[in-house]
């Protein structure tokens, strides 16, 4: 595969940009994918993680949404009606016509004075918003944009996603370089018409192309991305700290990773997927704020997520002198993979609404 | 185009091309086919085929598309020639060889290609189970909801059961095809196996496991046939010549069979070409037969004579089949660890044993072989094609 790209091609603002804050939600139910392989295979055969968070009854993207964006303004101690734009990406809103974002919005404080709008892009949903808002702010158009990606993702009963399709996902907000808790050094977005996985209006679940979804869809939009950025960048996966990937399973991301050069220590951090599942558009977004947990000043994190249909972004980034004093301003996202109670299947049959009568 | 070509004459094989067997997302049948072809050309001095005959079972079902022969004759860039497009499921490709080579020994054509394609991953693997299983008694079998796996299943309980097995009798030629396969560079799987990682495998249909069972991969093989007369002054590899070739049928269904553990169609169709070439098993240096599921190896060495009903897999554990001892069997990893390409086997089996016979196996190669035989499959052997390719100056 070669991935010339002219370094015009790269993503870079005129404006320096960075995140200014970020929070993470994760509901504390979990379903060990030893109980989808209990009911739907005997017991045997191998599981692709080892447990999946299950959001509760009274939850939605839209309560997610809520907690992931107070988390991120409790790090970026600014006033809510300061942001210009409140963007959601989810393959889970919980409408198909009203927005999610203005939900959201309203919660946080945000209108009326503001953009707001629902994204839509399988898995890189999320990272797509973080984009547009790296575009927003370094236009100048906004001081600051509220990116969030969070879903509550859904998987047929039977079928393979059921094991890993999870709840959770992540909110940021993107600002001026200079006041941010890591600069953006620059993006790079990759697509293509690639039918790996779907899901049509009105159906419940999505569909997918088995083994399609791995060498042609995955890998190959991951690798093009990340090696495209890299390149932009003069960088080698040695000058960064961390490495996040989109995670629809535990071997996906360890497989890309390993073949860009990354080492197991440096995606350790990030993959939350054994614990948590995929969480779709949240899926590496999430990854990043485990990673912003710990990450020192000056350390470089490269993101790269990926969406069905499909495509991927890649974000690298460098962690300011900021974040330190900031990040315990709010929950760290080990906090709530630890806070877990453990669920059978039929209570996740009953909360996810698996039972139709 | 009739010809004053003298009939009986002698058929060469003067070319041979494959793809490697696996997922090909990028390429369609047709690539893959063009891949084929170009390849055995190359090998021809670029001769020009008067015929071709295709090789497939599946494009019909998964890719919507009958009338291969037009549609790859002029795709390869060979529009007008005569061209069709041979179906006997899993013995496709043994059948489109056989068809080619009782064309050229009419005397009708000189000269002719024979390719096999398939294109399986375009689709999901249900669907390719039901494709795949149309080659059963649909009125009696299929309708069921059996499958080729589960029936081999079926067959594999029966025999251990017969013969008072355990449950791992077969592992070795699991053992075997891998260890085979990582010697040919144009196989799906180029790791050997050891018999712990059998033995670990989950079961597909118990008790055949995910190593008894070949996988269905995407492919291309051709290769180019050339009556005596007509062969060009000089040639860029030794000739292997086709000294026999039968084929025969047995009842579509299993429950119509006296006894399922014979394997009727394999046994005729191995003396027909035998007796063709004047030859007698002891002669015969190295097979490729169709192992889909391990049990299929064995009962095909059992039907074909090289092993008494119930010691067929007593040939694999003893180690007789491996690529250094009397009887190779499957050189280039067979169906299980090469990739089983449907309806084009029979084309990659006779590729194959080309490139042994002309010392071109590379880390494959077998020591010396005269003669090779050849075998495929058609679903539950209820079609069996098999040749005998040997060495020009032995023949």
């Amino acid at each position: 595969m070669t991935n010339l790209v002219p370094k015009g091609l790269m993503m870079k603002p005129d404006q320096a940009v960075g995140i200014t804050g970020y929070g993470a939600y994760i509901p504390r139910y979990r379903l060990p994918a030893t109980e989808v392989a209990r009911i739907w295979k005997g017991g045997s055969g191998g599981t692709p993680i080892k447990e999946k968070a299950v959001a509760g009854l009274d939850e939605d993207v839209i309560t997610m949404s809520i907690e992931a964006a107070r988390n991120a303004l409790a790090r970026a101690q600014i006033n809510p009606s300061e942001i210009r734009a409140v963007w959601v990406g989810s393959e889970s809103h919980p409408y198909a016509v009203k927005p999610t974002s203005t939900v959201v919005a309203e919660a946080i404080g945000a209108t009326p004075h503001t953009q707001a709008a629902d994204w839509e892009f399988a898995c890189k949903a999320g990272t797509e918003a973080v984009q547009a808002a790296i575009g927003f702010v370094g236009s100048g158009m906004a001081t600051y944009a509220m990116a969030i990606g969070m879903d509550t993702a859904q998987g047929r009963p039977g079928d393979a996603l059921e094991y890993t399709a999870g709840a959770g996902g992540a909110a940021f907000i993107l600002g001026a370089a200079e006041t941010a808790l890591a600069e953006i050094e620059g993006s790079y977005s990759y697509a293509t018409d690639t039918p790996d996985f779907w899901r049509r209006a009105e159906e419940k679940y999505p569909e997918h192309g088995e083994r399609f979804t791995g060498e042609p869809a995955y890998f190959k939009h991951i690798t093009a991305a990340a090696q495209a950025l890299l390149e932009a960048l003069s960088a080698q996966p040695a000058d960064y700290r961390y490495a996040v990937f989109h995670q629809p399973n535990t071997k996906f991301p360890q497989r890309v990773a390993k073949s860009l050069g990354f080492t197991e220590d440096q995606i350790k951090p990030g993959l939350l997927v054994p614990r948590i599942g995929n969480v779709y558009a949240g899926s590496a977004l999430v990854g990043l704020t485990a990673i912003l947990d710990i990450a020192e000043p000056g350390d470089r994190i490269l993101l790269v997520s990926y969406g069905s249909g499909a495509g991927s972004d890649a974000i690298s980034l460098r962690v300011s002198q900021l974040l330190p004093e900031r990040r315990n301003a709010a929950p760290g996202t080990e906090e709530y993979i630890s806070r877990r109670t453990e669920i059978d299947y039929a209570t996740y049959a009953r909360y996810r609404g698996k039972l139709t009568v | 185009m009739i010809t004053t070509l003298p009939k009986d004459q002698d058929i060469y094989i003067i070319g041979v091309g494959m793809t490697t067997a696996g997922e090909h997302w990028d390429l369609s049948m047709k690539e893959l086919a063009l891949q084929a072809i170009s390849a055995a050309r190359a090998e021809a001095s670029q001769a020009s085929p008067e015929a071709l005959f295709v090789a497939n079972m599946l494009a019909p079902a998964l890719s919507r598309q009958t009338q291969l022969g037009a549609l790859l004759a002029d795709f390869a860039g060979l529009r007008g020639i005569e061209a069709m497009s041979v179906e006997a499921a899993g013995a496709s490709g043994g059948m489109a060889l056989r068809q080619a080579y009782l064309a050229l020994r009419s005397g009708a054509i000189s000269s002719a290609l024979v390719v096999g394609a398939e294109k399986v991953t375009e689709r999901v693997s249900s669907e390719v189970e039901a494709a795949v299983m149309s080659a059963g008694d649909a009125d009696y079998e299929s309708i069921h909801g059996i499958t080729q796996t589960s029936q081999a299943a079926l067959l594999m309980r029966r025999y251990l059961y017969e013969h008072g097995l355990p449950g791992d009798a077969l592992a070795d030629f699991s053992v075997c095809a891998h260890a085979n396969g990582a010697n040919n560079p144009y196989a799906m799987f180029r790791k050997p196996i050891s018999r712990e990682i059998y033995l670990r495998a989950p079961m597909v249909s118990e008790p055949l496991n995910m190593y008894d069972a070949a996988p269905l991969a995407d492919g291309a093989a051709a290769v180019f046939l050339m009556s005596a007369d007509a062969l060009p002054k000089t040639q860029i590899y030794p000739l292997v010549r086709i000294t026999g070739s039968g084929a025969a049928t047995d009842s579509i269904a299993l429950h119509d069979r006296p006894d399922p553990l014979q394997f009727s169609a394999v046994a005729l169709a191995t003396q027909r070409a035998l007796d063709q070439a004047g030859l007698d098993r002891n002669s015969i240096d190295f097979l490729e037969l169709h192992d889909r599921f391990s049990i299929y190896a064995a009962l095909s060495l059992e039907a074909a004579g090289w092993a008494e009903p119930g010691q067929g897999w007593r040939l694999a554990a003893a180690g007789a089949v491996r690529a250094t001892d009397g009887l190779p069997l499957c050189t280039f990893g067979g169906s299980k660890a090469r990739g089983d390409i449907g309806g084009a086997t029979g084309v990659y089996q006779a590729a194959e044993a080309t490139l042994q016979l002309q010392d071109r196996a590379g880390g494959a190669q077998v020591n010396e072989p005269q003669h090779a035989l050849i075998q495929c499959l058609g679903g539950v052997a209820a079609t069996a094609v098999t040749h005998v390719l040997s060495r020009p100056e032995t023949s």
